[in-house]
């Protein structure tokens, strides 16, 4: 009984097995209409060619590659470099990178240089979420999820990192700064951050407060290890190009994961719901001050990138097919 | 042939210095589910984060229902194989709820979806644990309980400890199918209810009680409370579990404390499970030698070693191979010698309730325990709660030293 048990067994796992390799060795081909890949460097100081982590199935999947920016769907240049989260302002990037390994997989952030070669890099204690590089470059931010002890307890709290890349200085944990909520300290031992955005002074940024089963935009200073609460149900903040909103996704029912892609004004505090109709899972990154871009799952573990205007009219459109994290050279990061 | 003639002649129902063929199988059962269920465990905050692209952040909201929905069912698990006198069919139904679920997670692609099917499968292990206990110490002769459980706990953390190699073999072998990963957990899960249904006897009696077959009720399960020697069991299983932290805070602390790099950090756990393995069964044998409560009040002493070493934290790495060593050791003078400890209180046809209350208890206690370090942690910073629960640890080990010893062991 038993031998037949492991025969039966052993077959039915081993054609999962085979059938993963399968189509693992699938997804490595390229697709018909899929798109097109050319050899050379990539750099971030390319004028007008954006820089997106390439999600379609293929052998370049999760490749960082250049395109024209005024042709997002033309030829790909491959930079050979991997990333899982990828950004990058002014000529830093910074890249969140998983690897398998025997016991655990390890996950790191690598800091590129407009080569995108690494300058340094650091260990992370969890899997990669999301990351941001300030205006000016010198600040590094990234949220990792990290796991439970035990499969007893599912259980993920993030843990959000601020680098300061000139003095290499690293705040580990969000949570050890200050939060003040209505000018009183905020203590609360199930506090997470996550997403964070930076303004351009090199000092002020913008993050995701969750405590309590409610989220707050926070305003924080990295030199002041300070924070404090703005407003309700804000996750994912993106600081437009000219500091005066906010793009985020707002939860539209407690409890589900469906959130609707929102700006928010920072003088007026008033909330504009974008023309974008589907749940948005994603920290939206702005192409000018009129448009932002996201991403919308498109099955088989890829991507597309969506844009849409920021004053709430027009329709979405799509700007590009498998791919994530765009980052325009100049656009939202430099000196306007 | 020697051995067991001289086993049965003292009553030792079949097992002298040998661990019951009983035992065996459900170490195997226990070895082969926790190889399916740690592939998942190990895979999951990738395939959730990176494969689907969730946010996992609501499922430590629901943690706190599953913490009280897993207590009563372990309760009720314990409590109908009693009455049922099947803790094997029982124990069949948790291992066979858990098996199901794996397939589920190939359907399952939402945050909400994945964590029902999480909830299930910890259904499964809440209804399992109790009439699984109940059959390893039904199976054992008295003197012999502690390294029964010895046995059974090395054989479990060893399938905890495969369970991560064959996920990420798979993972790197099919280019991150985590599907793969799941099919194959699933086939894993199904041959532990194959060996469960195979090779543990379906009635096992209890050796030294063949007479009393007594009815079963509620009632009757809740008379165990009025016994004086499990009750104090139960007072001291709680009051220490009120302080002891919880593991995700010891690796935070190490972290902190210890210094260890972000890299470093996913490992701690493996730590402290490779010494509970190791030391697993020499810990049974010495409770059956010196006597269980003896060596599991000497276990928290170990854990207060651990919290002392925490406070102290001297600059060497060396200090954080002792503090896991110590948890590690820990576990192995607490987890199954509790279990035999009760097993020795309790009488046969109520073996299962006895092992859920205790047990309950005990989980519940340390879910308190982590609601209230964490709160301390942030209001009076890790050094204030972890000297808090310290102390609280020592007067605890104190109180259950004297209640121990108050009964006649």
């Amino acid at each position: 009984m038993l031998v037949v048990a492991v025969v039966v067994l052993g077959g039915v796992a081993a054609g999962f097995v085979l059938y993963a390799v399968g189509r693992a060795q699938d997804a490595n081909r390229p697709r018909a209409g899929g798109p097109a890949f050319a050899a050379g460097t990539v750099a971030l100081t390319d004028a007008g060619r954006m820089v997106v982590r390439s999600t379609a199935p293929g052998p370049h999947r999760d490749e960082l590659v250049s395109v024209p920016a005024g042709d997002p769907d033309g030829v790909r240049t491959v930079s050979g470099v991997r990333c899982e989260r990828w950004h990058a302002a002014a000529g830093t990037g910074v890249c969140l990178q998983t690897e398998a390994g025997i016991l655990k997989p390890t996950h790191r952030a690598r800091i590129l240089d407009a080569r995108l070669r690494t300058v340094r890099t650091y260990d992370l204690a969890g899997v990669p979420s999301r990351a941001r590089v300030s205006p000016s470059g010198r600040f590094v931010a990234w949220t990792v999820f990290v796991s439970g002890e035990s499969y007893s307890s599912a259980y993920f709290t993030t843990r959000t990192s601020v680098l300061d890349t000139r003095s290499g200085k690293l705040a580990k944990n969000l949570e050890d700064f200050t939060v003040v909520r209505d000018g009183k300290r905020v203590r609360a031992a199930d506090a997470n951050f996550w997403g964070v955005t930076f303004a351009k002074d090199d000092d002020t940024f913008y993050a995701t407060f969750n405590t309590a089963r409610r989220t707050y935009l926070v305003r924080g200073s990295v030199r002041e290890r300070r924070m404090t609460t703005l407003h309700e149900n804000v996750e994912c903040p993106s600081l437009s190009p000219d500091g005066t909103r906010i793009a985020y996704k707002k939860r539209v029912m407690n409890g589900a994961s469906l959130w609707r892609e929102h700006v928010l004004d920072l003088r007026t505090m008033r909330e504009t719901p974008l023309a974008e109709r589907r749940s948005v899972d994603d920290q939206a990154v702005w192409l000018d001050n009129d448009t932002v871009a996201y991403a919308i799952p498109a099955g088989d573990r890829s991507t597309d990138l969506w844009t849409t205007r920021a004053d709430g009219s027009g329709k979405p459109r799509k700007l590009m097919t498998g791919a994530f994290n765009p980052v325009l050279r100049g656009s939202p990061a430099g000196p306007r | 042939m020697y051995l067991e003639e001289r086993a049965a002649a003292r009553g030792g129902g079949g097992a002298g210095r040998r661990v019951a063929p009983a035992v065996l199988a459900l170490g195997a059962v226990s070895l082969i589910t926790d190889v399916s269920s740690e592939m998942v465990t190990a895979v999951l905050p990738l395939y959730l984060v990176v494969g689907l692209g969730l946010s996992p952040l609501g499922f430590g909201v629901l943690d706190g229902i599953y913490n009280g929905v897993s207590a009563f069912v372990q309760l009720a698990g314990g409590h109908v194989a009693d009455r049922a006198r099947g803790h094997k069919a029982v124990a069949g139904v948790g291992y066979g709820l858990s098996a199901v679920c794996k397939p589920l997670l190939l359907l399952v692609h939402t945050v909400g979806g994945i964590g029902a099917v999480l909830a299930l499968d910890r259904t499964g292990k809440g209804l399992r644990t109790a009439p699984r206990d109940a059959l390893i110490s039904l199976a054992s002769p008295v003197g012999g309980q502690g390294r029964a459980f010895g046995v059974h706990r090395a054989m479990d953390t060893c399938g905890a400890l495969l369970g991560p190699v064959a996920a990420f073999g798979i993972l790197a072998g099919t280019a991150d199918s985590y599907d793969a990963v799941f099919g194959v957990s699933g086939c894993v899960a199904v041959l532990g209810v194959v060996v469960l249904v195979l090779f543990v006897p379906g009635r096992v009696r209890p050796p030294a009680e063949r007479t009393s077959v007594r009815r079963v009720d509620l009632r009757t399960a809740l008379g165990l409370l009025r016994q004086s020697r499990l009750r104090a069991l139960a007072v001291c299983a709680v009051l220490l579990g009120l302080t002891t932290v919880s593991d995700a805070f010891v690796y935070l602390l190490l972290q902190r404390r210890g210094g260890v790099g972000d890299g470093w950090f996913p490992l701690l756990p493996l730590g402290t499970a490779a010494t509970f393995l190791v030391l697993a069964v020499p810990a049974g044998l010495l409770a059956d030698r010196v006597g269980r409560r003896g060596v599991f009040l000497a276990g928290h002493g170990l854990l207060l070693g651990a919290y002392g070493l925490l406070l102290w934290a001297p600059g060497t790495v060396v200090f954080v191979y002792a503090v896991l060593l110590l948890h590690g050791a820990f576990y192995a003078a607490t987890d199954g010698v509790l279990s035999a400890a009760v097993a020795d209180v309790v009488p046969g046809e109520l073996r299962g309730s006895g092992l859920a209350l205790v047990g309950t208890g005990r989980a519940l206690a340390r879910f308190v325990c982590s609601l209230g370090f964490g709160a301390a942690w942030t209001w009076w910073g890790d050094g204030t709660a972890l000297a808090g629960c310290a102390v609280g640890l020592g007067v605890s080990a104190v109180v259950a030293g004297a209640v121990l010893r108050g009964v006649a062991a």
